[in-house]
């Protein structure tokens, strides 16, 4: 589904991910780690496409198709869709225009009408209860105010509305209390099937203990130096990075 | 012959049956416009707003306000109101609506008014927007002949909004007008004034509006200036306001069509307790140039005042915002708060911005800020990651600028009017009235 391959990027000036290479097939949950710098957040909004990073060389394809030279919007209308490790805070704009807007550009690019404003509310309320979220949260501008636990469930909100083929989470752990944290995994385990996959960066082992990833790869200095299943998450956690860096160093 | 002495060749033109005090103050106005003349770029409150399109424009006073029904419905707005409608500066009793008024309230064309009671409208009309505000109103009271009269009883509640049409056509010659309002509210009455100013498309009229607002003590009184001008449209205004003891008077000052617009709102506190609220949106695009002068006069001790006036401009579009506040000496516990902010939608599009304070007392809660900026990127990218397109982002965020002002609208008519006009110069599709639709449903629920 997702393949970046030798992935070089950019960012004023100086080179952030060096040679990065990962495979999400469907139905898989990847889970990256690292140190902090390390190149995580940069590789998402690169799939995302942000604006200010420089691909060098390598390619990442979406589905066989070229990504980087697809439009930020045409990227999420084809089915990724990014939790951002900060949640941008958009004053004004009700969170409720923003899943109508999201939702109906998805239909439309399929060539279907737009949702029926009954059945977009039934929707939205049922996601909406299943996140524990308050209905107040449609009216409120997106962010605006939200706590960060708050940023973070609403993130997982859209991802519901929207049900998309790649889910790239970053760090949507970080910020939610304990109860807070099986609700984001509850959500994000309900849109796991065979069909779609999930990447999700992460510090902790917490957050994998509800969502049991079938890969975990090792992000170190813009590149993948370690890859393993599950247990690889508990080694990180009781051993820290230090000695993937002397293996990966060797 | 200078420019002035022209325009005031219109004087002669009209057959004159008015007492002879009404005539003399005509030519009082003519005087003092005469010595005045256009202002120019050099005048401190002209600086940024040139008039020469008016000042050497030719324009003649319209005869007849033939408009049809469809023309007309293309213009106004359906609200459920009173309505006074006057085409090119003529009424048009064929288009106005004054059945059913309620008890003590009185709405009339300035012509009537004046035909039956012209020793106490003449007295009122002119006593706070005279021949020496600025040279607009000195032409305005050398050339006005028709306008709206509004007088409420005290303690009446107006059972519907007041809606005055200016419907300005596109004529094969220009025209001009120099309309006058007039609004007497009474003690403890409350009412909604809706001035709406509507070119159809191709007119290239001048305007030249001068209205006065009166509120008796405890008075209620929401004003909408609803500008809707057509892009060759010359539009000059003056509001001036005047308040009792404990009254409150809000206006909506929406600016979204017009060549060259410019709009002086002046309020007078004069009495404690007096409060006065300042809402003000423009939408500017193309080579528009919008210019909002506003001033509040705290004269009274316990006095109140709040303004906030947002700005979106896009192409090569100009706007001025000079919001000025003067506490008078002795006038303590005042609270005067003040709020400009400007959304560039283009690099070529320009704002002015001067808040002007004059305190001249010790007791006062005061606070005033501009900004000017840009939409936020990242807002941009974090809805394109949504999938919803680059235009429809840039929509969304531009509506939710307008949306601080337009939250303040009490008249949903007016408030989904705007909204629309704003999508609608959005550059691409953007099905607003779909998501206002679900946001209510939602409300309701
Ligand atoms: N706009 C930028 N300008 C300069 N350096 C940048 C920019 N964006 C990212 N970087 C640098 O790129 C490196 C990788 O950043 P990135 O955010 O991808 O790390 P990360 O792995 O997500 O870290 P964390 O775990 O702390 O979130 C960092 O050293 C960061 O400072
Ligand atoms: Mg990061």
């Amino acid at each position: 589904m997702l393949e970046v391959k030798d992935l070089h990027v950019t960012v004023e000036g100086s080179e952030i991910l060096k040679g990065l290479n990962l495979t999400v097939n469907p139905g898989e949950v990847h889970a990256l780690m690292g140190p902090n710098g390390a190149g995580k957040s940069t590789l998402s909004a690169v799939i995302a496409g942000k604006d200010g990073y420089e691909v060098t060389s390598g390619e990442v394809l979406f589905e066989g198709k070229n990504l980087l030279e697809m439009e930020i919007e045409e990227r999420a209308l084809a089915g990724i869709l990014l939790g951002f490790q900060y949640p941008v805070e958009i004053p004004g704009v009700k969170n409720i225009y923003l899943l109508k807007a999201a939702l109906n550009a998805q239909r439309v690019a399929r060539g279907e009408e737009e949702i029926p404003a009954p059945e977009f509310m039934k929707l939205v309320r049922e996601q909406l209860s299943f996140m524990k979220m308050d209905g107040s949260f449609l009216q409120r501008a997106v962010n605006e105010g939200f706590s960060g636990g708050e940023k973070k469930r609403n993130e997982i909100l859209q991802m519901l509305v929207l049900q998309p083929k790649l889910a790239m989470l970053d760090e949507i752990d970080s910020g939610l209390d304990i109860d807070a944290m099986k609700v984001v995994a509850e959500g994000i385990n309900s849109l796991r099937n065979a069909d779609r996959a999930i990447l999700m960066v992460t510090h902790y082992q917490r957050l994998l203990e509800h969502i049991v990833p079938d890969r975990v790869h090792v992000l170190v200095d813009g590149r993948i130096v370690k890859s393993g299943d599950k247990n690889l998450a508990h080694e990180l956690e009781a051993r820290g990075y230090e000695w993937v860096l002397e293996e990966s160093a060797a | 012959m200078s420019a002035a002495h022209a325009f005031l060749q219109r004087l002669g033109e009209r057959a004159d049956d008015e007492p002879t005090w009404v005539a003399a103050r005509r030519q009082a106005g003519a005087a003092r416009f005469e010595a005045l003349g256009f202002p120019t770029k050099r005048d401190e409150a002209w600086k940024y707003t040139d008039v020469r399109r008016i000042a050497e424009g030719e324009f003649t006073l319209a005869d007849d306000a033939e408009l049809d029904e469809a023309r007309f419905a293309a213009l106004g707005m359906p609200l459920d109101a009173h309505r006074l409608v006057f085409v090119d500066g003529v009424f048009s009793a064929a288009l106005s609506d004054l059945t059913d008024l309620p008890d003590g309230v009185s709405i009339e064309p300035l012509t009537t008014a004046m035909r039956t009671n012209h020793e106490a409208i003449g007295g009122a009309i002119g006593r706070l927007a005279g021949v020496d505000f600025s040279p607009f109103t000195a032409l305005n009271v050398a050339l006005s002949e028709e306008g709206a009269v509004v007088r409420i009883g005290p303690g009446v509640v107006v059972d519907k909004p007041i809606y005055v049409v200016f419907a300005s056509r596109a004529n094969e010659s220009a025209r001009m007008s120099h309309p006058r309002v007039l609004v007497m509210a009474g003690a403890r009455s409350q009412s909604t004034v809706v001035e709406h100013y509507a070119g159809e498309a191709g007119a290239a009229n001048f305007t030249n509006v001068v209205s006065e607002v009166m509120l008796e003590r405890g008075a209620i009184v929401d004003h909408y200036k609803l500008q809707e001008a057509s892009s060759e449209d010359l539009h000059v205004a003056s509001i001036h306001v005047e308040q009792g003891r404990d009254s409150r008077f809000t206006s909506f000052n929406l600016n979204l069509g017009g060549a060259l617009v410019r709009t002086d709102l002046v309020t007078d506190l004069n009495a404690q307790g007096a409060e006065t609220n300042y809402n003000g949106l423009f939408f500017v695009q193309g080579r528009q140039h919008v210019d909002n002068h506003t001033l509040v006069n705290h004269n009274a001790p316990n006095t109140f005042s709040n303004e906030n006036y947002k700005g979106i401009l896009n192409d090569r579009a100009r706007g001025v915002f000079n919001g000025k506040v003067v506490v008078k000496r002795d006038s303590q516990q005042i609270e005067a708060y003040q709020n400009n902010a400007n959304l560039l939608l283009s690099d070529r599009a320009e704002i002015d911005t001067k808040p002007e304070l004059e305190i001249y007392a010790d007791d006062v809660k005061c606070s005033h800020g501009a900004t000017t900026g840009q939409l936020d990127e990242d807002a941009v990218f974090a809805l394109r990651t949504r999938g919803i397109d680059e235009q429809m982002a840039r929509g969304l965020l531009t509506l939710a600028f307008a949306g601080e002002v337009m939250d303040q609208v009490r008249l949903p008519g007016i408030a989904e009017r705007v909204e629309r006009a704003v999508a609608g110069k959005l550059p691409e599709r953007f099905n607003l009235s779909d998501l206002v639709e679900v946001s209510d449903a939602l409300e309701e629920a």
